[in-house]
């Protein structure tokens, strides 16, 4: 019989598209239904970020870090926030530390829901993206009482947060503490046993650990690789080493390790180690002011620094130089989502056009840190 | 049929020498008409209004209350709306095929209520072949599907056309394999016939009847849910890849149809496993009243169906979508044997047993209230442990 | 290792062609050739003492007289990082991709050629990735000018605020 004449189809999905997570566009080209590459095009979303840092000065540029990864925006606060006192020498007092680590940790729990939530509706079941949003929710309402926003908080300012806990927040958030834990339990076991999920997300996307360092993965991506990789652990800052987590690592249980499965599995166990870091922080919170004093036009020495935090989506990189003056040389973000994307391309030869959608959800890739 | 229409020349509504077959398809027109306009359709708005509500009761959000009591006309609504939007015709699609692939696919869907057996004397049509008939004609989606994907002139239309008829196509076999032991076991493939073969009783209805019929009928179920292109079936619509697979391009009313076709299918699926295996509309001889009769089992009938309408829409919010290949693998590698075995099963059992046994059908339908209990105890333990008791917004 | 530990180390290893070690507080950093960027990476990824199995972060920065690229390399496995700068001048800035060492390279190359200029030679994909493909100019240098409009839509507008004075008037 002689060979049937096939044509390779080149598909777009676009910028608009009801499930990669914000304004991504893949150029696919597929053979029926498998995928010989999916080639990314971001810059839908850019903003020129790091360039209006150069004009708005060190403070002003608070609210605009928000922007650069909206779902995660306390940890982008704390980074600049981070980077601005390395480069000053300003020390941050302790219970103004401590008002970082809550409301970070609390918006890691909200970004974790986020994503699982939106991952389980790409693969279908629309059930626990309401659920995830329900107690995403009552996050958003602590928060909103803690900064006055739901998202884009602008909380951190340079040298601690902006305002202290209001009177009566540490047992509201204790109370929801005690409300979540069994509600994750029960999410786990909605979706994570699920025969139809595990057949979805086991060995799609394997990435071994070679790889994931050599493409620079970072934050949940990599841990669910097995590589034990925390910077809250390894590069401890503010003040993690004072609580006891631990830190949740991909075993391929259900598949291959490396696969879509494990890095939601560590996401859920995550969730699970943010509350208890909660707990402990919200118990050994110290008195104290929450604001370091730092000059209105603040104007650090020349010089450059790197810092680097565990945000939601793994390892931000906060590059900034100074030349002494009250606005910033250079800023330059590198985010986890950045990297993400940067291994798609080559993830996606073999995989079906399904299976691109499940590998987008599981890296966890949002559109405005890739383009900032 | 005949004595109807002998009865209706008899009293000279319509003049002395009206022909007979002029007067039947007046009687056919008009019931058809009422079956259609009054049951058909709007049944398939309903549902679009229940199975937001539904859908909204599990994902703990409340769904539409606002158009009318309890938002029950929002599909009414949702109706005007769409015939109010323009009809945008892709400029490059095949703009004929365009135009009737939603016909066809709403002709699959009303072509099989010739054949619903309400009660023991509403039945539009008794074919002798009514099951077979209703199996084959709710094919007839695979053509129009198959049309929307082409005549779109979209790559991702057409990958959610093929993909679809190959989903219908397939699950096709196990259906009608799993429709085999039934007609085995009672002789005939007419729905009055296997109805009437069932009890009202529940160990006397098919499902029991033995274990090949009782797996029978999940596969049916699960086999017809395919077809319908629901989930966890629902690759060709799914709404996270393709968004809306062949139907993306269309807009307005004829997008309607197409949806209009889904949901109405949930009932002739309901329909087929009720006839089959729940025991159709018999309810116990209570009256002798033939009209007070017939209205019980037109209620049971409804009610059996509406239950597994219900069934098919809280599936839909809970599974997630299986992927197009191990979609094929569970129809190919799972299904079609398993069909081959409960024929054959059914084929010794109904020879070694020829009248039935109904020892079979107590101890099945023990098992099944036990399953019964045990499912209906777990999902009590996580409602209760699943009730939400703090709510924080500041500003209440 | 310390950071200076290794910036020493590679200056053992290359001797001159590590131009200079900076001390500076708070990161200290070590200014390479442009040609020696290849082996250099090559030796800090394989050598067995440094091991630095990631790039984390790759920077360009428009100085008013150079462009610099900045590298930002960390070991897994020995929990150390290191800066590396290079100097390119600002016309026509150009050096040899890093792609071949570290596959996270290939992206962060990309921005950089998109937003400052810097040419990769060897690079497997060298075209924009945030800037439309037909975008003329590099953004983010510091003397880079928005091009008064964009395939027919303006990018200047009058500020709405002086509009409003005119109107008081």
């Amino acid at each position: 019989m002689s060979t049937l004449h096939t044509e390779e189809m080149t598909l777009n999905m676009g910028p608009q598209h009801p499930s990669t997570h914000g304004v991504l566009r893949f150029v696919v080209r597929a053979d029926g239904e498998v995928m010989r590459e999916a080639i990314p095009d971001v810059g839908y979303l850019h903003r020129s970020i790091e360039k209006i840092a150069e004009k708005v000065g060190y403070h002003g540029f608070m609210p605009y870090t928000d922007r650069v990864d909206y779902v995660c925006a306390m940890f982008t606060n704390q980074g600049w926030g981070m980077a601005c006192e390395k480069l000053a020498g300003i020390e941050v007092p302790h219970r103004g530390e401590y008002c970082r680590v809550i409301a970070a940790e609390f918006n890691r729990i909200a970004s974790h829901l986020l994503s699982v939530g939106a991952m389980a509706m790409d693969i279908g079941a629309v059930t626990p993206f309401t659920h995830a949003i329900r107690e995403r929710e009552m996050i958003n309402d602590l928060i909103e009482e803690l900064c006055g926003a739901r998202l884009t908080f602008n909380y951190m300012r340079i040298g601690g947060v902006a305002w202290d806990l209001p009177p009566g927040w540490r047992e509201k958030a204790l109370a929801y503490l005690d409300h979540f834990d069994p509600i994750l339990e029960e999410y786990n076991a909605l979706i994570s046993w699920n025969k139809i999920y595990i057949e979805r997300l086991a060995n799609v996307g394997v990435i071994t650990p070679e790889e994931a360092i050599n493409y620079n993965l970072v934050g949940p991506n990599l841990r669910a690789c097995g590589i034990k990789w925390d910077i809250r652990k390894d590069i401890p800052y503010s003040v993690y080493p004072e609580f006891e987590f631990d830190v949740p690592i991909g075993d391929g249980h259900w598949g291959k390790l490396g696969d879509s499965m494990d890095r939601y599995v560590v996401r859920i166990r995550e969730m699970a180690e943010s509350s208890k870091i909660l707990r402990q922080a919200l118990q050994k919170i110290p008195a104290g002011p929450v604001l370091a004093k730092v000059a209105r036009n603040f104007k650090p020495p020349a010089g450059e620094c790197q810092i680097r935090l565990e945000s939601g989506r793994g390892d931000m990189g906060w590059y900034v130089v100074s030349d002494g003056t009250g606005y910033p040389w250079r800023v330059h973000v590198r985010t986890g989502s950045f990297a993400a994307m940067g291994i798609i391309q080559k993830l996606s030869a073999g995989l079906m056009i399904a299976d691109l959608v499940t590998l987008i959800a599981s890296l966890d890739v949002i559109a405005p840190e890739i383009d900032r | 049929m005949e004595t109807l229409v002998q009865n209706l020349i008899a009293s000279g509504a319509f003049g002395k020498n009206a022909s007979p077959h002029m007067v039947a398809a007046l009687v056919v027109f008009i019931m058809s008409a009422v079956v259609f306009l009054g049951v058909a359709f709007p049944f398939a708005g309903i549902v679009s209004w229940a199975e937001r509500r539904v859908w909204a009761r599990i994902q703990s959000r409340v769904g539409p209350n606002r158009v009318g009591p309890q938002g029950f006309l929002q599909w009414l609504a949702d109706g005007v709306k769409h015939v109010c939007k323009e009809d945008i015709i892709p400029d490059e699609s095949d703009a004929p095929l365009f135009k009737m692939a939603p016909y066809l696919v709403m002709l699959a869907f009303t072509l099989p209520w010739a054949v619903m057996p309400f009660s023991s004397s509403l039945i539009l049509a008794d074919l002798n072949v009514g099951i077979l008939y209703m199996t084959s004609v709710t094919a007839l989606t695979v053509v129009g599907v198959l049309m929307a994907g082409w005549a779109s002139n979209d790559k991702w239309s057409l990958i959610g056309g093929i993909r679809s008829a190959a989903q219908i196509v397939s699950y096709e076999i196990p259906a009608g394999l799993s429709i085999f032991p039934v007609v085995l076991m009672t002789g005939t493939l007419s729905m009055q016939g296997i109805i009437r073969a069932q009890g009202w009783a529940p160990q006397h209805w098919f499902l029991f009847a033995n274990p090949f019929t009782f797996v029978a009928a999940n596969i049916l179920y699960i086999s017809a849910l395919a077809e319908g292109n629901r989930t966890p079936f629902d690759l060709p619509e799914a709404e996270s890849e393709l968004v809306a697979g062949f139907a993306t391009e269309y807009s307005g009313m004829r997008y309607l149809f197409f949806f209009m076709a889904e949901w109405g299918n949930l009932f002739i699926i309901g329909a087929i496993i009720a006839t089959l295996f729940l025991g159709g509309w018999q309810f116990p001889h209570v009256t002798n009243n033939v009209i007070a009769m017939n209205i019980l089992q037109a209620i049971t009938f409804n009610v059996k169906v509406l239950f597994l309408v219900f069934v098919s829409m809280w599936i839909r919010a809970t599974l997630p979508r299986v992927r197009i290949d191990q979609l094929m693998t569970l129809c190919w590698k799972y299904f079609v044997p398993i069909s081959f075995v409960n024929m054959i099963g059914t084929a010794v059992w109904v020879a070694i047993w020829p009248d039935g046994t109904t020892i079979m059908g107590y101890i099945m339908l023990a098992a099944a209230i036990g399953l019964g209990a045990v499912f209906t105890q777990r999902v009590i333990y996580y409602l209760r442990r699943s009730r939400m008791e703090v709510y924080f917004n500041p500003t209440i | 290792m310390e950071s200076l530990q290794i910036l020493e180390r590679v200056k053992n290893q290359f001797g001159d062609r590590v131009l200079e070690i900076s001390e500076k507080k708070p990161d200290p950093f070590a200014v390479i050739d442009p040609k020696a960027v290849v082996e250099i990476g090559k030796f800090m990824n394989e050598d067995p003492e440094l091991a630095m199995d990631c790039l984390s972060n790759e920077t360009g920065v428009d100085y008013k007289d150079r462009i610099e690229v900045v590298y930002h390399l960390f070991s897994y496995s020995k929990r150390h990082g290191a800066v590396l700068k290079v100097k390119l001048p600002r016309e026509n800035p150009s050096i040899a991709t890093l792609e071949g060492v570290w596959k996270s390279a290939n992206w962060m190359e990309r921005e950089i050629f998109d937003l400052i200029g810097v040419n990769f030679e060897g690079h497997s994909d060298m075209r924009r990735i945030l800037m439309p493909e037909d975008w003329i100019g590099h953004p983010q240098r510091k003397d880079f000018v928005e091009p008064a409009e964009y395939h027919g839509i303006s990018t200047v507008r009058e500020s709405p605020i002086i509009r409003l004075d005119t109107k008081k008037k």
